[in-house]
C-alpha cells in the first residue's frame, strides 16, 4: 500500500532555494506517481521530488543531502525492471528528465555526448542523421533515458554482435556523494592513466554516484540487414539452430525466440501473422555488407531448415523487418494482457547451457503448476522467463516465490547469473549472495563505503 | 512559462480542501482486471502530449491511472487536483494504441471523470451554469441543438456578426470568450434533414445501412453527411436516415456524465429502430465523425446492465462502422475515370495530405482504410504528414476547457501541414476540421479542410459529369 512520508518543512524550503519551486513537487498528487518504476509489486513511498535542470543543481542538491544525511534516489522515466529507482521514506527523489539535451555529436572521433536525461531513442535517431548507431536498444528505448541505461548497464536486442551499454560509454560525468563533480574518461579509444573508474559506474544503479552527463561510442551504420523468422516444433531444434549458426562463424545481429505462450500474446497484440501452432519462433537478424549478409542470410535459412525449421520467413523489405522487430519487442507488454500480475526475470546462462536451462524453466512451471512464458536473447543466453500470475492469489504467489528461487538456482549451477539486464535493485537483492559468492559482497561493500561513507545514495539498493 | 497559471491553481488549492462529499464508486467498481492491466512499463509516455509538454509522470497516462488505482483502493480521495489532471488529459487515446498490455485507458478516464463530476470537487457557478445549458439542454434535445444553430446562423449571415466585430464589441465579452469567439464555426443553411431522404436507394441495392448524421456535423458541415450518403449509394448501398437524431452521448460520457450518456444511447438506438424497422433490417449503421464513432461503438459496455437495452445494444455495436472501415469492408467502388491519356478525374494542383482523427486511429484503430479511400481517387497525390497521429487538440471541448495546451497541439498540426506543402487537408472528425480552420485562419493560410468521403464524392460527381 502506498503511503506518503512526513515531510520535514525545512527541506522544502532549501530544495526550494536551490531550484524554482515549480520544479520541487511536494503534492500528493504528484508524489503518488512517483512511487514506482517498470518493476511488479513493488512501491515506495515518496516525500519530495525534484528536477534538476544543470549539473551544478544536482551538485548543490547533493551537497545538501550529504550535509544533512537525507537519501537521494535518482531517477529517469522509471522504466527500470528491478525496482532499482524505487523511493526510500523520507528521501529526495532526483529526477533527471528535464537535463534532456544532446550537447555534441562528433563525427570524426564517432562520439555523441549527452545529458543523462536524453531518452535513448533520440540518441539513436541523432547518430542516425550522419549514418551512424548507436547500437545498444533495451526494450524500453523509446522513453528510457541514457543516463538510466548506463547506471543499470541495459542490454538489449544486438548483444551477441555488439555488445551492452558499458561497451560503449567512453565518459561520463558524475556528481558523487560529496555533491563533488568529476569527468571520467574521454574521447581517446586508448586510454590507461589510472583505474578505469567509469567502469565502476556504469551498473551501480543510482548507489554510487548521480551521472549527469555520459560520452557514448557511435558506429558507422551498416548498410544492410536482413531479417528472419523460423517457426519450429520443438525448442531443442531453436536451441540447435543457434548453436549452428555460431558454429558456423556466422555472428547475426540479434538471435531471439519467443516460446508458445509469448508467440499467442505477441501475434495478439501485433497481428503480424505468427503460426500459433509453433513451440518456437526464432527471431534472426544479420546487418553489415549488402554482398556478405546476402550470404550469412542465405547460410542461416539453410541451417535453420536443417535443424529442423517449420517454416523460414524472409522479411521483404525494411517495413515488413520492422514490423517483425516491433513484435518481438512487445514481448514482455503483450505477455501482460494475460493475467493481472506479470513478473519478469532475467536468468542468464552461458549459450551452451540455453536448452538445459529453458528445459527446467519449463519443468519447474509444470511441477508448481504455473504459467511461465519464456522469451530472450538466444544469441547471448539471456532469458526472460515470464511469470503470469495474480497478486490476490497469495497461495499462488508462494509457488511463483519457491519456482524463481529454483531458476536461480539452477542458472548460478550452470554458470549463469541472477540477472543479465535489469540489474539487482530491490527484487534480486536476496538472491545476490549465493550469485556472487561472499569475497565479491565485501568488495562491493568496501566500493560503496569508500565512494558513499554516509550511505546516501539510494540506500538499500543491490545489498544491504 | 506557458504553464505557470496553470502550476499555480493546481498546487495553491490544497487538495484536501474541497473533498467532495460522495465515495468515488465508478472507479472502485471498475473490475479488477481493467485497473491491474498497467503495467508501468511506460511505453505510453512518449505518445502522450500533456507529458510530452510537462515532463511530469502526473500529466501521462501511467501517471492518471496510478492516481486512479489509488482512488478505487481508497488511498486517495477524488481531490480537486485529481479532477484537473483528468480534464488536463485530452482523451486523445494514443496511450491506448502505444499499450501493448491492451489497457482500457479510455473507461477508465470516463468512469474517473464521473467520479469527479459526482464529487463536486470542479464546481463553480459558471461551469455549472455552462454544463447545465450545453449537457443537459442544448446536446440534448435534438431542437434545441437546431435552434441554437439556426440563431447563430442568423447572427453570421445577418451582418450583425461583421458589426460586433467592426464595431469591436467583442471587447466587451470576458477574456475567455472573447478568444474562443473565432473559434465559432460557421453555420450551414441547411442542416442534414433537409438535404437527405428518410431512405434512398440505389439502382442496385447491396446492402442497406443506416445513417447517422451527428451534432456538429450536421450543423457545420452537413454536405460532409450529403456526400456520405451519395458515396454508400454510389457503393450499392440503401441508406436509411433517420429525420431527427439524438446526440450519440459521447459528449456527456467524456465529461463525466455517464446517467446522461446512457440514456442517449437509449434514444439513439430507438430513433434508428423507429426509421429501419428493426436493427435487424440493417447491414451496417454508419457514421462519419471520428469522436462519435468511437463512443458508439461501446454502446454495448454503456448498456450492458440494462435489461431492454443490453441485447439491442450489442447488436447496435457489431453493426457500427466508421465509413472508411464500411467501404473498406465491402470494397470500394473506384470513381470514373475519363479516358484517354489524362487518367485523373480530380487534378490537384497540390497534394492531399491526411490528419488522423484521435478517435479514428487510437480509438477505432482505423488508420489504413481512410488512406485507401483517399488513394482511390484517380489523380489524388497523398503526401503523408508527419505525426499524423499527434492530437491536433481539438478534443471535444478541450480547446475551450484548456485553450492553452490546444493552442500549442494546433500550432504542432499546422506546422506539421506546412511541411508537407500540402494545400487540402483530409480529415474525419468534425472537432478537428473546425480546429485546423480556426488554425489556418488565425495564420492566414489558404487550407482547405476537408472530409475524405468529400473528396471521393466529388470524385464520383467528376466522373459521372463524363460519363
Amino acid at each position: 500500500m502506498p503511503r506518503i512520508s512526513t515531510l520535514n518543512p525545512q527541506l522544502v524550503t532549501e530544495l526550494t532555494a536551490i531550484l524554482d519551486p515549480k520544479r520541487v513537487l511536494t503534492e500528493r498528487e504528484h508524489l503518488l506517481t512517483y512511487g514506482f518504476d517498470g518493476t511488479a509489486a513493488l512501491q515506495g513511498e515518496v516525500g519530495v521530488v525534484v528536477f534538476p535542470q544543470t549539473t551544478e543543481e544536482v551538485a548543490k542538491i547533493v551537497r545538501y543531502a550529504a550535509q544533512e544525511k537525507i537519501p537521494i534516489v535518482s531517477r529517469g522515466s522509471g522504466t527500470g525492471l528491478s525496482g532499482g529507482s524505487i523511493p526510500q521514506p523520507n528521501a529526495i527523489v532526483l529526477c533527471l528528465v528535464k537535463m534532456d539535451r544532446i550537447l555534441e555529436l562528433d563525427e570524426k572521433n564517432l562520439t555523441i555526448l549527452a545529458e543523462a536525461g536524453a531518452i535513448t531513442q533520440k540518441i539513436t535517431e541523432k547518430a542516425d542523421t550522419v549514418g551512424l548507431l548507436y547500437p545498444p536498444d533495451p526494450g524500453s528505448m523509446k522513453i528510457s533515458t541514457i543516463g538510466g541505461n548506463v547506471a543499470e548497464n541495459s542490454g538489449g536486442l544486438r548483444g551477441l554482435k555488439y555488445g551492452i551499454t558499458r561497451d560503449y560509454v567512453m565518459g561520463m560525468e558524475v556528481v558523487l556523494a560529496s555533491g563533488e563533480v568529476v569527468w571520467l574518461g574521454n574521447k581517446c579509444v586508448k586510454d590507461v592513466a589510472g583505474y578505469s573508474m567509469k567502469d565502476v559506474f556504469i551498473g551501480s544503479e543510482g548507489t554510487l554516484g548521480i551521472i549527469t552527463k555520459v560520452l557514448l561510442k557511435l558506429v558507422p551504420r551498416p548498410a544492410a540487414k536482413k531479417t528472419m523468422l523460423a517457426m519450429y516444433a520443438t525448442m531443442d531444434a531453436a536451441a540447435d539452430t543457434v548453436s549452428a549458426i555460431i558454429a558456423a562463424k556466422i555472428i547475426p545481429c540479434t538471435l531471439e525466440f519467443l516460446d508458445r505462450i509469448t508467440i499467442k500474446c505477441v501475434e495478439d497484440f501485433a497481428k503480424i501473422g505468427l503460426p500459433l501452432d509453433a513451440e518456437a519462433i526464432l527471431f534472426m537478424e544479420t546487418d553489415g555488407h549488402p554482398a556478405v549478409i546476402e550470404e550469412q542470410g542465405k547460410q542461416m535459412e539453410e541451417i535453420a531448415r536443417r535443424c529442423g525449421a517449420t517454416a523460414v520467413q524472409i522479411a521483404a523489405n525494411a517495413d515488413e523487418a520492422n514490423k517483425l522487430a516491433t513484435a518481438r519487442r512487445s514481448a514482455f507488454s503483450a505477455l501482460a494482457r494475460v493475467s493481472p500480475t506479470t513478473i519478469l526475470e532475467d536468468a542468464t546462462v552461458p549459450r551452451s547451457e540455453l536448452t538445459k536451462m529453458i528445459r527446467f524453466i519449463q519443468g519447474v512451471a509444470t511441477r508448481h503448476n504455473l504459467r511461465i512464458g519464456t522469451f530472450g536473447h538466444m544469441g547471448d543466453g539471456n532469458l526472460h522467463p515470464t511469470f503470469l500470475t495474480d497478486e490476490r492469489n497469495h497461495e499462488e504467489m508462494e509457488r511463483v516465490e519457491v519456482a524463481m528461487k529454483e531458476i536461480f538456482d539452477y542458472a548460478i549451477e550452470l554458470g549463469g547469473t541472477i540477472t543479465g539486464e535489469h540489474g539487482v535493485g530491490l527484487a534480486k537483492k536476496k538472491f545476490l549472495p549465493d550469485a556472487i559468492g561472499n569475497a565479491s559482497l565485501t568488495l562491493l561493500r568496501q566500493l560503496k563505503r569508500t565512494l558513499d561513507p554516509d550511505g546516501i545514495l539510494n540506500p538499500g539498493k543491490i545489498f544491504d | 512559462m506557458a504553464f505557470s497559471t496553470r502550476e499555480r491553481s493546481l498546487t495553491d488549492i490544497p487538495s484536501t480542501a474541497l473533498k467532495g462529499e460522495s465515495k468515488p464508486h465508478h472507479l472502485a467498481n471498475l473490475d479488477f482486471a481493467v485497473l491491474q492491466q498497467c503495467i508501468h512499463c511506460g511505453m505510453c509516455l512518449p505518445t502522450c502530449p500533456t507529458y510530452d509538454t510537462t515532463k511530469l509522470e502526473r500529466n501521462s497516462p501511467r501517471g492518471r491511472i496510478a492516481l486512479m488505482r489509488n482512488i478505487a483502493e481508497g488511498h486517495l480521495d477524488v481531490t480537486r487536483a485529481f479532477g484537473e489532471e483528468l480534464y488536463f488529459c485530452l482523451g486523445c487515446l494514443a496511450c491506448e494504441t502505444a499499450c501493448p498490455a491492451g489497457v482500457n485507458y479510455a473507461r477508465m478516464f470516463e468512469e474517473a471523470r464521473a467520479d469527479i463530476e459526482d464529487a463536486g470537487v470542479l464546481r463553480y457557478a459558471k461551469r455549472d451554469f455552462v454544463r447545465a445549458v450545453m449537457l443537459r439542454f442544448i446536446f440534448a434535445h435534438p431542437l434545441a441543438l437546431k435552434a441554437l444553430g439556426r440563431l447563430l446562423r442568423l447572427y453570421q449571415v445577418s451582418g450583425l456578426e461583421w458589426l460586433v466585430r467592426k464595431l469591436r464589441l467583442t471587447a466587451l465579452l470576458p477574456a475567455d470568450l472573447r478568444e474562443l469567439e473565432p473559434l465559432t464555426p460557421r453555420i450551414q443553411p441547411d442542416f442534414s434533414d433537409q438535404l437527405i431522404g428518410p431512405v434512398e436507394s440505389p439502382a442496385k441495392p447491396g446492402y442497406r445501412v443506416g445513417m447517422l448524421t451527428g451534432c456538429v456535423q450536421d450543423l457545420v458541415y452537413p454536405h460532409v453527411n450529403r456526400d456520405t450518403v451519395d458515396v454508400l449509394l454510389a457503393n450499392g448501398c440503401e441508406v436509411v436516415t433517420p429525420a431527427a437524431q439524438h446526440c450519440c452521448g459521447s459528449l456527456h460520457a467524456h465529461n463525466g456524465e455517464l446517467t446522461l450518456a446512457r440514456e442517449m444511447a437509449r434514444k439513439s438506438i430507438d430513433d434508428m429502430e423507429r426509421a429501419a424497422g428493426s436493427l435487424e433490417h440493417l447491414d451496417a449503421i454508419i457514421t462519419n465523425a471520428a469522436g462519435c464513432g468511437s463512443h458508439l461503438k461501446h454502446y454495448d459496455d454503456l448498456l450492458e446492465h440494462d435489461p431492454q437495452y443490453a441485447r439491442r445494444a450489442r447488436l447496435w455495436s457489431h453493426k457500427l462502422k466508421d465509413i472508411h472501415q464500411w467501404l473498406a469492408e465491402i470494397g470500394i467502388t473506384p470513381p470514373q475515370t475519363t479516358g484517354g491519356s489524362q487518367p485523373s478525374t480530380i487534378n490537384y494542383q497540390l497534394p492531399v495530405t491526411y490528419h488522423e482523427a484521435c478517435h479514428l486511429c487510437h480509438g477505432q484503430k482505423i488508420t489504413q482504410q481512410p488512406r485507401t479511400v483517399l488513394k482511390s481517387i484517380p489523380g489524388l497525390k497523398l503526401v503523408e504528414l508527419p505525426e499524423s497521429t499527434w492530437c491536433c487538440g481539438s478534443a471535444g471541448v478541450y480547446n475551450i476547457t484548456q485553450p492553452e495546451m490546444s493552442h500549442r497541439l494546433l500550432e504542432r498540426k499546422l506546422d506539421n501541414i506546412a511541411k508537407t506543402g500540402a494545400k487540402v487537408v483530409a480529415s474525419a472528425n468534425p472537432g478537428c476540421s473546425v480546429q485546423l480552420e480556426a488554425g489556418a485562419r488565425e495564420r492566414g493560410e489558404a487550407l482547405e479542410i476537408v472530409h475524405p468521403i468529400t473528396l471521393l464524392a466529388r470524385a464520383y460527381r467528376k466522373g459521372g459529369e463524363h460519363s
